[in-house]
């Protein structure tokens, strides 16, 4: 194919390379107002009093906030389709503050100078409460972080309770579990704990608003949701959401954090109240401490087996921290056992017990692999420990238990699996890595050893059945292309592979079309990009607007040629006598042709002209699950428990590949992310809850020295439900280096870690405990 | 207070506050192509050159460089062009956030560096943080352009 | 956020004295790399950058490191990689970045006296003095224990006595400050001088366990297993004499795990010198 597979070079690329002012603090006008927040100094406190006459006295201050001052109405911050599965738990501003950072007031000023002495001169007292700062101890506790009775949910099958400081809570059974673990030969159990992990995406939350000369708020935001976006913040400012426009500009990556409706509330009360325009810049360490992160969870996992390695049955029990507010909350739990469970799908049987509790620490909520990440360590780890107790090779243990194309997947909304190549990842990461010759460890030196993990993984593409697109391809009056698509581009290069697939479909040349910015007064809908879902919803949109648009061209270029023919709107041309190659529409029998360009021209200039404009939708009934295999070999130096990576090789099948440039840089990354997860990444709080890791400089994402080798390859399966035959790559990246990892560490010294993440202390401290114990 | 600062070659009048550091002021004078990520000295997205060698733009006061010559990506559009290409050609331009700090101080490495092996091109580069890339695609690009003028 | 009420640029020190010294809040800028992270509230700003103390200079007898010099000129220079087996040099070549050392300087972070710091670690186990402008040289073991007061750092001088040293430092993620750092260095005469840093809120000099590698490893003439021997009990001797702190990075007792580890390296780089 001429475009697709293609290592096609990102349209946009140039400009960012050369420094081009793209993003939005680069974009917004020098006239905005400053807008600050002053933020809890406690975990949980209600404002008795708040005065901010002195702060409003300050020159260049021109308004001053709080929660006297915003509507009371609740809402929701989570980027999600509508009906929202997130609590309506949030005001913009509360009388009520829930964790450290949670915001008090606003400042909005004509420089920062003036807003960083305004925040000064608030006074603020607080009725000081106790906090619920442990997870395990919130289900039920005499703290109630949502203590009021207007808190909403509109799904009530998700069970939350927000007077027990209960999230979300679930039970779900396929077949005789209890049965099952009786009859099992060998079980394998563990109980894992995956911290919370920030998204550290190099630029921080920012949003700048304006009023235009119709009065509506115009919204420019660093945001993965436009479309959420101005829905939640038409309820939370109630105002109508033909009132409200939101634009993206180039965005520095997101990974989920800005799936989330972070700063886009605070200027835009501020433009509201001031008419004036208004920007809020977040800071890196408001990035790290007062947005959002990962889910902790604490998860436990017993997995039965008969002695010749078929495992019978999977039982997973999960607990998630929500932290303070809902969002996201009762989504992300459901996957750590519905994209983990079903990658050993030959089980006859398993139970996924899951809860998410509040508490009052920063909110969790999205980031890439969704809780898919947190359940396959726990899985992942407890099936290797299986293969050790078996005594039988891991890779042999997974290809005897794992998923097969055409089955359907009980644990996994009862989907078929329609295209599969997991089965050649294993292989190809095997020979890649040396498995035979290095399993499971070699020494190098009295010192140190090498050894090698590995660990399979699967994600989804979209939302079955909720996440839907639409694109629009508008030929122009001059013959070149306009293609509309409401996905967000954060890096990830979707305005290139949707024009890839347009083109391919179109026939057309990449360098014939244009992108539309995304703006929700012009874009068709689309809920953004998350879930993985561009490639697979909004690609195969792409595809049918431009089937739509080739459709529409065929029949104008007939026209042109038998004016007299097709007088009816609704005469249909017969495709087989007319044909178009991408730049002419050509009658088949006679070799007559009209040019696309000249089609174009007589559409938008004559009077039995047309608008052709390509319209296309999908949804689709089943998400089908991108696989991938992990494989990584370790350095460790038994006398301090540190370890290196010498190697990681990540083999992907993610469908038909789009665009093999991208599809290579989203595994790479995501591989370094899952790395720094695994090993160096850690949100640490103190005993007040305030977050001692708000910064780079204690919050360590993996250096280019850290990380000094990843090597990955796809094996590609054909997807029928997706664009010419694709999956999704942009969240299965991420998960397979935490378990991969925890089990090379395990061949190389004994020491199984089942807390992530694996620092040199853990290690050693376990290699000690472990001499102790065969001492005795 | 006045500082004069010579932004790319070109002097220029700025005003700013004492504790002004030439990040903003920078900004300010329309180099937008200097970015902000963090507010600890660690991720080296605010890298320029101070009279030619790399710093961090966030921990300079602009006051500091009175009468000195500071260059930013805006300055050396054809260097950015000569090794971006590789990066476009590797696809290993994700966000672009870190694009250009990175870019400075790879130009500074090649002119600075005389056949750098791997270990030392990372060792280099090690204060420019990327969350997107995994380092991979940009390692290749740096190679291609760092090995560039050995063939010429 | 700090702020800064006037900027200074003197051209000699007794000019930048003469403002440091003449109001309250007035303050030397060092490096500048964490300014942002405090709330100073400095009336005059002085920044030493004309008064010529960028320099790395060698005489007969010693090496003078000027306060304005960056981290980036220490790690590159000539002359500190020839002397001490170069662990002056190599001791900031792993902090942060390129563009970070280049900004950093050698008056900022001496002045600090920050107990993680790589860069003082080794020069306690040499002959290293600090040259203040009006109360002149102090042995930097001495300026450790001083309080912060109004002073300006002009240099610190670095005697060339042939001593052989070794910096061993250990972190988790490379960007990120030491977990445990140690270094030794021996004199011509034999004598040990060990210090172990990111231990707790300062570097501490390990004196009984200098005493007892002077008392058995004064030449190296001894052999492998002798000297691992001597490493096995001058590691007891360091952790029953270094207290260890617990932190966000690691716990004391790991801490002290790893002080044995990185002694034992230390003394075999310095013996193999």
């Amino acid at each position: 194919m001429r475009y697709v597979s293609q290592p096609v070079k990102k349209l946009d690329g140039m400009p960012i390379i050369k420094g081009k002012p793209l993003y939005t603090n680069d974009l917004a006008p020098n006239e905005c107002l400053i807008v600050l927040a002053l933020r809890s100094p406690y975990a949980y406190a209600r404002i008795k009093s708040i005065d901010t006459s002195k702060a409003m006295l300050v020159k260049g201050v021109e308004c001053v906030l709080t929660y006297k001052d915003v509507p009371h109405v609740r809402f929701t911050n989570a980027g999600q389709t509508y009906p929202e599965c997130s609590a309506y738990d949030r005001l913009i501003l509360d009388e009520y503050v829930r964790y450290v950072g949670d915001e008090v007031a606003l400042v909005a000023a004509s420089n920062e100078k003036a807003a960083q002495q305004a925040l000064k001169m608030i006074k603020v007292e607080y009725e000081v409460l106790e906090p619920v700062l442990d997870y395990k101890k919130a289900a039920d506790n005499p703290v109630i972080v949502h203590n009021y009775d207007d808190y909403f949910m509109h799904i009530p099958s998700f069970n939350a309770d927000n007077k027990r400081n209960i999230v979300v809570d679930g039970l779900e059974e396929h077949g005789d579990v209890d049965k099952e673990f009786a009859e099992s030969e060998v079980i394998a159990e563990g109980e894992y704990e995956v911290q919370a992990q920030e998204q550290c995406m190099m630029e921080s939350f920012r949003t700048y608003t304006y009023l235009d000369h119709m009065n509506r708020l115009v919204v420019v935001s660093s945001t993965q949701v436009p479309f959420h976006v101005r829905r939640s913040l038409a309820r939370a400012l109630q105002i109508p959401q033909s009132r409200i426009r939101v634009v993206k500009p180039r965005i520095g990556g997101g990974f989920g954090a800005k799936q989330t409706i972070v700063s886009e509330y605070y200027p835009a009360i501020v433009t509201l109240k001031t008419g004036k325009a208004a920007k809020m810049i977040y800071s890196r360490k408001e990035t790290f401490s007062c947005s959002n992160s990962r889910h902790q969870m604490c998860i436990k996992v017993r997995v039965g087996a008969d002695k010749e390695g078929n495992i019978h049955v999977i039982e997973m029990d999960t607990l998630s921290n929500q932290g303070a507010y809902g969002e996201h909350g009762t989504t992300t739990i459901g996957l750590a056992g519905h994209k983990a469970i079903p990658l050993y799908n030959q089980a006859r049987a398993h139970r996924f017990k899951y809860r998410g509790v509040y508490t009052n620490m920063m909110p969790a909520a999205a980031f890439r692999g969704y809780g898919a990440t947190q359940g396959q360590f726990a899985l992942e780890s407890t099936v290797n420990k299986l293969a050790h107790m078996l005594n039988m090779d891991p890779l042999l243990l997974r290809e005897k238990n794992m998923l097969r194309m055409g089955e359907i997947m009980p644990a996994y909304y009862n989907e078929p699996l329609n295209s599969s190549a997991l089965d050649r990842c294993i292989q190809r990461g095997r020979d890649m890595i040396g498995w035979d010759e290095k399993y499971p460890c070699k020494e190098i030196s009295p010192t140190k050893v090498r050894a090698v993990g590995m660990s399979i993984s699967m994600q989804g593409s979209g939302i079955s059945n909720v996440d839907t697109a639409g694109a629009e391809i508008k030929l122009n009056d001059d013959g070149f292309y306009t293609l509309k698509i409401g996905a967000t581009d954060m890096g990830t290069g979707c305005d290139t592979s949707m024009t890839q697939i347009a083109a391919e479909t179109l026939l057309a040349d990449l360098d014939q079309f244009i992108v539309a910015g995304v703006d929700t007064d012009i874009s068709p809908f689309d809920p953004g990009s998350y879930a993985s879902s561009t490639t697979y919803v909004t690609g195969m949109a792409v595809y049918n607007a431009a089937c739509d648009l080739k459709n529409k061209i065929i029949t104008a270029g007939a026209k042109m040629m038998y004016p007299d023919r097709f007088l009816d709107e609704t005469d249909k041309v017969n495709p087989k006598k007319f044909y178009f190659d991408g730049s002419r529409v050509m009658e088949v029998s006679t070799g007559k042709t009209i040019a696309l360009h000249d089609i174009a021209v007589h559409c938008a200039g004559t009077s039995d002209g047309n608008y052709l404009n390509g319209t296309g939708f999908y949804s689709s009934p089943v998400s089908p699950p991108p696989l991938m295999a992990g494989f990584v070999e370790i350095e460790l130096d038994k006398e301090t428990g540190k370890f290196d990576i010498v190697d990681y090789v990540g083999v992907v099948d993610c469908g038909t590949i789009i665009n093999s440039n991208i599809v290579r840089g989203q595994t790479e990354g995501g591989i370094c992310q899952g790395i720094g997860l695994a090993m160096y990444e850690d949100v640490q709080y103190d005993a007040k809850g305030r977050m001692m890791t708000d910064s780079f400089m204690q919050y360590k994402i993996p250096n280019r020295v850290d990380v000094k080798k990843i090597r990955v390859e796809f094996e590609s399966s054909y997807e029928p439900t997706g664009p010419y035959g694709a999956k999704s790559i942009g969240e299965i990246v991420i998960n397979t280096p935490g378990p991969a990892i925890a089990e090379a560490v395990y061949n190389a010294c004994g020491v199984r870690v089942t807390s992530l993440p694996i620092t040199p202390e853990k290690v050693k401290m376990g290699m000690l405990k472990n001499e102790l114990e065969k001492q005795k | 207070m006045l500082v004069h600062i010579f932004i790319n070659g070109e002097k220029r009048k700025v005003h700013c506050q004492p504790d002004a550091m030439l990040l903003e002021v920078l900004r300010d004078a329309g180099c937008k192509s200097v970015k902000c990520g963090c507010d600890t000295t660690n991720c080296g997205l605010c890298t320029v050159w101070l009279d030619g060698k790399p710093v961090l733009s966030c921990s300079v006061p602009a006051a500091r460089v009175n009468e000195r010559q500071v260059t930013t990506l805006e300055g050396i559009q054809d260097e950015a062009e000569a090794f971006g290409k590789y990066l476009v050609g590797e696809g290993a331009e994700q966000c672009g956030f870190c694009s250009p700090g990175l870019i400075m101080n790879v130009v500074a490495m090649k002119k600075e560096l005389d056949h750098p092996t791997d270990d030392e091109i990372r060792h280099y580069l090690e204060g420019n943080l990327c969350r997107c890339t995994g380092y991979m695609g940009q390692m290749r690009a740096i190679r291609q352009y760092v090995d560039e003028e050995v063939e010429a | 956020m700090f702020t800064i009420r006037e900027y200074a640029m003197p051209e000699t020190l007794d000019e930048a004295y003469t403002i440091l010294k003449s109001r309250k809040g007035n303050q030397i800028l060092g490096g500048c790399a964490w300014l942002r992270l405090g709330k100073k509230r400095i009336n005059i700003a002085v920044d030493l950058t004309k008064c010529g103390l960028d320099y790395i200079r060698e005489g007969d007898e010693q090496i003078e490191i000027g306060a304005m010099t960056s981290y980036r000129s220490v790690e590159t220079s000539d002359i500190l990689k020839q002397y001490f087996n170069g662990v002056v040099a190599d001791s900031v070549s792993s902090i942060i970045g390129t563009q970070f050392r280049n900004t950093v300087t050698v008056g900022g972070s001496v002045y600090g006296r920050f107990g993680f710091s790589d860069f003082l670690t080794p020069l306690l186990t040499l002959d290293t003095s600090v040259v203040l402008y009006k109360k002149g040289s102090i042995p930097l073991e001495t300026f450790m224990m001083m309080p912060y007061e109004k002073e300006i750092i002009e240099k610190i001088v670095i005697k060339k006595d042939g001593r052989q040293s070794s910096y061993q430092m250990f972190r988790n993620s490379r960007g990120d400050f030491p977990i445990l750092n140690l270094a030794a260095s021996r004199t011509k005469e034999g004598q040990w001088i060990v210090t172990v840093g990111a231990r707790g809120p300062k570097a501490v000099r390990a004196e009984q366990t200098a005493a007892f590698l002077s008392e058995k490893l004064p030449q190296n003439a001894a052999t492998g297993e002798t000297v691992e021997a001597v490493i096995k009990e001058a590691g007891e001797i360091l952790v029953s004499e270094v207290t260890f702190t617990s932190n966000m990075r690691a716990s004391a007792e790991y801490r002290s795990i790893l002080s044995k580890v990185l002694l034992g390296k230390a003394v075999r780089e310095v013996m193999a010198c």
